[in-house]
């Protein structure tokens, strides 16, 4: 069977559908007649013309040219990648769910608002807030948003014109300067110390009258516990500032404490990590945010609200940074994480931080003989390896990432945190088995074992994917972004 | 035998893993979180249920929700009730597409990314566009990283923005402004369209864009030539948050001197959701391609000359540029992004044009049929799928009546608009003659 490798476009043929449509039941109208000239599109969408069967082939096909968590281990540090559950895609598709509008008269989605309600109430808990938002998107917007509250705060306090920075340790996800930035603050980096955590001495000098708040994963983005976390946060509040907690890393402690606990006053958790809702190559996700009680009048509006045993929606409260986001949030993707959060409870979900950090534990135990371990104290739910060895031997990191996707694994988060020079971030996940981790451990030792006796090997990964490496430079340069037909 | 499905450890794994790493028991490995924050009781949240117990809690959560399914639904205002073909869930199901992350490794996310190649490809057909990301959470939020990008390309500090677009997505924009310090103006309205004398007016040298909705939030069509003229005058740009099915049958907001094109892609193949997740898209003239935020697909070459496709641009993303990223924006709306991509290979050319022109027809069958019925339908201007009616009290109650009689009716008017007594009727596709005589039939019964 030849290889089907056309793009949807390429098979389309004039006179061809996929669909039918009913005939209208109401009086034609044309077109003409009720808009004028220059309002009617001139030249038609060319939009595919395909028969179903033809749909069908072409998007399986391309479904076999991708990897998912159902084809294997998908080590993806600070991504967490664990096993999506069924239920949950189930669920979501309900008609009560799915097929309810948002602008529905309120008594005819109570079941919507309670769920909801619900949800919001255990992610209070587990994150150790008082209150929570379901409105942002996805882990950045989260972000962004607590920023704002941050900023609302300040400007409520009269401080604005004077709390203009953030503080960013050096290992902080990309998206932390990012949404710090979109909310208006300058950032300043904190160095971490040889250690990986944040040095209370650099601290110590940059924070001050000018600071708004820190940003912080807790563990941080190298697997690390902040075990410093008080004294930091109590050094932030001191002078002033807030304490946001970035929840990309929230696996490694569900159960164990919260971020609450630790001096945090507002939160955001990625609910298609920790909480297992599929990603789908990118989004959606959803990205609610907690905070403390004296940040409540902050949140965005509506508020979902309990009266008596109704749900309701409150818009009143003056002091809001009003939407940030259409409607109620990603509810579909709310709904999953519901659903895991009923199927676990709470001795599942410390049982799911147990063996997350175990397995990070156990894998690199494994691995370290043979890459570069630059920290030594235990890991948390991952651990950040650097190829630095390998690189000496002429090696870089991207080969050896490319060389895992020939053993049939996805690769590990690779250049970052970027403070770790050839970083390999490996976040193995509760979900895998242990026969799983003894395999990609055997495979990336074989790889090391390459890199010194076949490098060539190596460097000219991958061979068994669909396509070779890929030529990202020719991408960026000369830029094709949308199919143009060739004219004959 | 562990009790959670998604486990996998047993004892005998546990106790392997930590004679490897020499110690006696997984707490150890949490001796690092200080005693004084751990904490000593379980979470208080609710115990675990098994799967068959926890389905039928599911289901009877769902079944308190009234669907469109069982009440036929004339409520539109940005979310509409379309019909999905079969194909496109069978596709999103597919695990392979669904349980993946973002393509980082572009050699093992091929599907992917050349699933999201074909979305840019139809978004820029549907628009009249050079450019398009592969997509951003909403419609909203697109709007308000496309001001933002109209602001940085002017560098100009002052939005206008129609009272005739989405009040959630005026809101949205507030927010968004709020964060880069740049100043959003409204634009009354004249009628049901943006007033244009009043656009002279507020447009000056300090304004980076026009913002549009097309149709707008009242259903109509706005006169974009018009608008262009007004933003050309002090060198503004012209931003159209269009709904794309409607881009079927009227002209490209590119051809009629759009820089910019943002939208919600719920309306082809998405589930309404209670409101998400949907899916923005985001397309551009050539000049501000290398400025779009979010994630772009390219096509390249692999080393043996063969056709594949990456994300590229990328040193604009947060993960390069940090704090001088052009958007805080990370992750997209990729799965929804394949949804609609799926609804328009399954529509194609001409069932889009099919679908469209159904919605004009059904749309303007009711509003005609109101009419003669003695309503008054507000909108001035030609109407895609939506309009506006006058009714004789308050919509609320109005719609307590509808529901009693299985509908549910259209968007209340007044608290965005102060129009009082005034209905907001989405007709799509699904909305049968019957169901539409029906409905005016209910209304007529209130009046008596």
């Amino acid at each position: 069977m030849t290889e089907y490798n056309e793009l949807i476009f390429e098979i389309s043929q004039p006179g061809r559908t996929a669909f039918s449509l009913p005939e209208s039941d109401v009086p034609t109208i044309e077109l003409t007649t009720k808009f004028p000239k220059q309002l009617i599109r001139e030249e038609p969408t060319e939009l595919p013309e395909v028969s179903e069967p033809q749909l069908m082939r072409h998007y399986t096909s391309l479904s076999t040219k991708n990897f998912g968590v159902d084809n294997g281990f998908y080590p993806l540090g600070s991504c967490t990648m664990k096993y999506n559950p069924k239920i949950n895609e189930d669920v979501a598709r309900y008609a009560g769910f799915a097929a309810i509008h948002p602008f529905q008269p309120l008594e005819t989605v109570q079941g919507a608002f309670e769920l909801l309600y619900e949800l919001q109430e255990n992610l209070q808990v587990i994150s150790g807030m008082d209150a929570i938002t379901l409105q942002p998107a996805a882990g950045a917007q989260g972000e962004w948003t607590g920023l704002m509250m941050m900023k609302a705060y300040h400007t409520k306090n009269g401080h604005e014109a004077v709390r203009t920075k953030v503080l960013v340790p050096d290992s902080a996800h990309g998206t932390n300067p990012a949404s710090a930035h979109a909310a208006g603050f300058d950032v300043v980096e904190i160095p971490s110390n040889t250690n990986g955590t944040v040095d209370l001495v650099e601290l110590k000098k940059r924070v001050g009258s000018d600071t708004a708040g820190l940003m912080l994963t807790n563990p941080n983005t190298l697997g690390i516990f902040e075990k410093d976390i008080i004294e930091i946060a109590e050094i932030v509040h001191q002078a002033g500032g807030l304490v946001y907690y970035d929840g990309a890393n929230l696996n490694a402690i569900l159960g164990q404490t919260t971020p609450g606990m630790m001096g945090f006053d507002i939160v955001h958790l990625n609910l298609h990590k920790s909480f297992s809702t599929p990603h789908g190559g990118g989004g959606p996700g959803s990205g609610p945010v907690g905070v403390k009680e004296f940040l409540i009048p902050y949140l965005p509006i509506p508020r979902i609200e309990k009266q008596g045993d109704q749900y309701v929606l409150n818009t009143d409260y003056p002091d809001s940074i009003g939407r940030v986001k259409g409607y109620y949030g990603n509810f579909g993707v709310n709904v999953r994480a519901y659903t895991y959060l009923r199927t676990m409870g709470p001795k599942g979900l410390r049982q799911v931080s147990q063996s997350a950090v175990l397995h990070a534990n156990y894998l690199r135990k494994k691995l370290e003989p043979y890459y570069t371990a630059p920290y030594t104290q235990y890991s948390k739910h991952e651990f950040v390896l650097s190829g630095s060895r390998q690189k000496k031997l002429g090696v870089p990191t991207t080969a050896i990432a490319k060389r895992i996707l020939d053993f049939g694994y996805y690769a590990p988060t690779v250049y970052f945190p970027l403070i770790v020079d050839e970083a390999i971030m490996i976040e193995p996940t509760e979900t895998e088995t242990k026969e799983t981790l003894d395999a990609f451990a055997d495979a990336l030792i074989q790889i090391a074992r390459e890199v010194e006796e076949t490098p060539e090997m190596v460097l000219n990964a991958p061979y068994k994917t669909t396509v070779r490496r890929l030529d990202e430079v020719k991408a960026a340069r000369q830029l094709i972004v949308k199919y143009e037909k060739e004219i004959e | 035998m562990n009790e959670f499905s998604y486990l996998p450890d047993t004892e005998q794994d546990q106790k392997e893993m930590l004679d490897t790493l020499e110690i006696g028991s997984i707490d150890k490995l949490f001796s690092d979180i200080p005693a004084e924050i751990r904490l000593t009781e379980e979470l208080s949240i609710p115990q675990a249920m098994d799967e068959s117990t926890l389905t039928k809690k599911m289901r009877r959560l769902a079944a308190k929700n009234a669907t469109a399914h069982n009440y036929p639904l004339f409520l539109g205002a940005g979310t509409y009730d379309h019909y999905i073909p079969s194909v496109v869930d069978h596709v999103i199901s597919r695990s392979e597409f669904y349980t993946a992350y973002t393509p980082y490794q572009a050699e093992a996310s091929q599907g992917e990314l050349q699933a999201l190649f074909e979305f840019q490809t139809m978004v820029c057909e549907l628009t009249g566009m050079d450019a398009a990301n592969s997509s951003l959470y909403d419609g909203f939020t697109s709007l308000g990283e496309a001001a933002t990008l109209a602001v940085r390309a002017t560098k100009r500090a002052k939005i206008l923005i129609s009272k005739a677009v989405h009040p959630q997505g005026r809101q949205v924009l507030q927010t968004v402004a709020n964060g880069h310090d740049y100043l959003v103006q409204e634009v009354d309205l004249k009628n049901d369209i943006t007033d244009l004398t009043l656009l002279a007016e507020q447009i000056d040298h300090e304004t980076a864009a026009v913002i549009i909705q097309y149709p707008n939030f009242l259903g109509s069509v706005e006169d974009l030539t018009a608008i262009k003229e007004r933003a050309a005058t002090h060198k503004a740009l012209l931003i159209v948050m269009a709904n794309p099915l409607a881009l079927a049958l009227l002209e490209a907001p590119g051809k009629l001197g759009a820089d910019i094109v943002v939208g919600d892609m719920q309306p082809m193949g998405l589930a309404m959701n209670f409101g998400g997740p949907h899916c923005g898209y985001f397309a551009v003239k050539k000049k501000y391609m290398r400025k779009i935020p979010g994630r772009i697909v390219g096509q390249t070459t692999d080393t043996e000359g063969k056709r594949g496709f990456v994300l590229t641009l990328q040193a604009r993303e947060q993960h390069i540029r940090r704090e001088k990223a052009t958007s805080y924006m990370s992750s997209n709306q990729a799965l929804n992004a394949l949804a609609s991509s799926v609804f328009m290979s399954a529509l194609g050319k001409e069932g889009i044009k099919k679908m469209a022109q159904l919605n004009i027809e059904k749309a303007d069958y009711m509003a005609r049929q109101l009419e003669n019925k003695g309503f008054s339908v507000k909108n001035k201007a030609p109407f895609f799928n939506e309009f506006v009616v006058q009714l004789n009290r308050p919509i609320k109650d109005i719609n307590q009546y509808l529901l009693q009689k299985n509908f549910i009716g259209g968007f209340d008017m007044e608290p965005d608009y102060g129009m009082e007594n005034t209905m907001l009727i989405a007709v799509t596709e699904q909305r049968t003659k019957a169901e539409i005589d029906d409905f005016i039939d209910v209304l007529e019964e209130m009046y008596k």
